[in-house]
């Protein structure tokens, strides 16, 4: 078990399985045809990540290093939110980008009983730690525990 | 974030709940970046990237119908990214029947939305809506609520206007609340630049596949590019601007990047020089070998890698009156040259609607139509998202369009090599 104290963007608690992505997450390339087909399981569609190409998001605790692309990113985090098919946690080792940080706020401020607690800072040793199945939980305070 | 008495008032809900929440939206934004303050938006014009009427983002229609039920309509009228669809565009009998009776069925609702929230007019669908006939450009030191990753970029290095990398929604709260938070691209010290990138090419780079290669080696920093002035010259000319646009916009899909230097040409380049570089930046080194390693890393997830293009699609970001002008002339000559009249893939060039406009008014209009080519206001991106486009073999020049769908990219002279030969 190892422990990492990061910084609460939306705080909240979770447990979930970690799926890791290396490069950055590519929100639109990701999820939007999850979002477009009715891809309950939120698999990612991004064909340019082979960390995450072909893997379900939803409800997992993903793991990243920070989002890019298409500024669509933060709307698309926010209907996936609303639409009750995204991640159950996502935790950032470096700090927190823009659009990201916009879904997550917009989640948190507009839509009623959606819960996606957001961490960040939680530094490069975490991505290099953390593996795909690993069982992670989020404390409201922004400690994540992973355990082996 | 220390804030005004009228800001803190709305924070608490004096001007309504939903007003309430575009403040926190705001202040919460500002507060994960360290904003000490909001600044006013200063542009004459906002820029929002949300266009398409797609069924399935029914939460954003949601909200926007909060922001009309409660009067939270912006304070600056906007333009928006391209429309989704066209019929000029080819497309078989599933392929509209998907368009126009499952993905983009609510479009005239929510143009309806868009036109009582503040749309500039009915044409001011593109995501090149600092081109001249558009006329959103902002001026240098302007604050911007804008998101759309290739019109951020370009505003921020080619005018030198100030504005964050926001996203879809948070670029109309800022407009609503004509406030955005002080962090980041707004800053002075947020646009110094992290790395430096030297280009040694043997010959001028392409534009989408350098801005590809930056993009994926700095995602979102600040890159203060040397030797590209060799091959740009030092004025913003039409041509240079141009090619910005397109480099800009491979930056910043490929990568996250919102502001880019390069030395002797871009406006703050220019004023402030090395001053803008970082201690400690990292060196890219780009030469001719680095473009090709780039490009052969690109994944082809064609089902027959080998296929013969089905469409090519170009502009994206949309083309310029310029772009449209000489693609003209360089397909009529390789056509001379290959023997034929047409061009033998179907091709779609997509432009804003006032751009298009202006380029009918010129003799080239004929001239494209004579050989082939469709001219479009739409979004390519919006029409490649969907399975039955996605299985189809499209071809382009754009590195945004690559990365977020299928098409495959080609380099400007082999995309004229394809679409003139059989």
């Amino acid at each position: 078990m190892k422990q990492f104290k990061g910084r609460p963007i939306a705080p909240g608690k979770a447990c979930a399985e970690a799926v890791v992505t290396h490069g950055g997450f590519n929100t639109l390339a990701s999820l939007q045809k999850a979002l477009q087909f009715g891809d309950k399981k939120a698999t990612c569609g991004d064909q340019s990540n082979p960390d995450l190409y072909g893997k379900e998001l939803c409800g997992k605790a993903l793991c990243l290093p920070q989002t890019i692309g298409s500024t669509t990113g933060g709307m698309v985090l926010y209907c996936a939110c609303s639409m009750g098919r995204q991640p159950a946690c996502m935790l950032f080792s470096k700090p927190i980008d823009s659009l990201a940080a916009a879904g997550a706020i917009l989640a948190d401020v507009w839509l009623d009983g959606v819960s996606m607690p957001v961490v960040d800072s939680l530094g490069d040793e975490f991505l290099e730690y953390i593996k795909d199945g690993m069982k992670i939980s989020v404390e409201a305070d922004g400690t994540v525990t992973v355990e082996d | 974030m220390k804030l005004t008495e009228r800001e803190q008032a709305i924070l608490d809900g004096k001007e309504g709940e939903t007003m309430a929440k575009v403040m926190k939206t705001l202040v919460m934004y500002g507060d994960a970046f360290g904003a000490e303050r909001l600044v006013p938006v200063t542009s004459e014009y906002n820029h929002l990237v949300t266009s398409f009427g797609l069924k399935l983002i029914g939460p954003v229609y949601e909200l926007m119908n909060k922001l009309i039920e409660a009067g939270a309509l912006s304070t600056q009228k906007f333009s928006v990214d391209p429309r989704p669809v066209d019929p000029k565009v080819p497309a078989n009998f599933l392929q509209k029947l998907i368009f126009n009776k499952f993905m983009y069925t609510k479009q005239d609702f929510y143009e309806g939305q868009l036109t009582t929230l503040g749309l500039k007019d009915k044409d001011a669908f593109t995501c090149a809506c600092y081109l001249n006939e558009v006329g959103n450009t902002p001026k240098r030191g302007d604050i911007l609520s804008w998101a759309e990753s290739s019109a951020v970029v370009y505003a921020n290095s080619v005018l030198g206007a100030r504005c964050n990398r926001n996203s879809g929604i948070i670029d109309i709260m800022g407009s609503v609340a004509g406030v955005v938070p002080e962090f980041g691209l707004l800053t002075d010290e947020g646009r110094r630049a992290s790395f430096v990138i030297e280009i040694k090419t043997e010959k001028k780079p392409e534009a989408q596949l350098l801005g590809s290669a930056i993009g994926m080696k700095v995602m979102e920093a600040v890159p203060y590019i040397k030797g590209l002035d060799k091959w740009l010259g030092t004025e913003l000319d039409e041509a240079t601007c141009t090619y910005l646009k397109d480099f800009g916009a491979a930056t910043a899909s490929n990568g996250a990047v919102g502001l880019y230097h390069i030395e002797n040409l871009t406006p703050e380049a220019k004023d402030l020089g090395d001053s803008l570089i970082l201690d400690g930046a990292e060196v890219y080194v780009i030469d001719d070998a680095e473009l090709e390693r780039v490009k052969a890393s690109y994944p082809v997830i064609w089902k027959k890698p080998d296929a013969r293009p089905k469409l090519c699609f170009m502009g994206c970001p949309h083309m310029t009156l310029e772009q449209l002008k000489s693609w003209t002339e360089k397909l009529e000559a390789a056509l001379a040259e290959s023997g034929n009249a047409k061009v033998t893939i179907p091709t779609v060039f997509t432009s804003a609607p006032a751009v298009l406009r202006a380029f009918e008014e010129t003799e080239y209009a004929k001239r494209l139509e004579k050989i082939g080519v469709i001219t479009s206001y739409i979004c390519p991106l919006m029409y490649m998202n969907n399975p039955l486009c996605a299985k189809m073999p499209v071809i382009t020049s754009s590195n945004k369009l690559r990365t977020y769908t299928t098409a495959k990219y080609m380099t400007d002279d082999e995309i004229l090599k394809t679409i003139t030969t059989k």
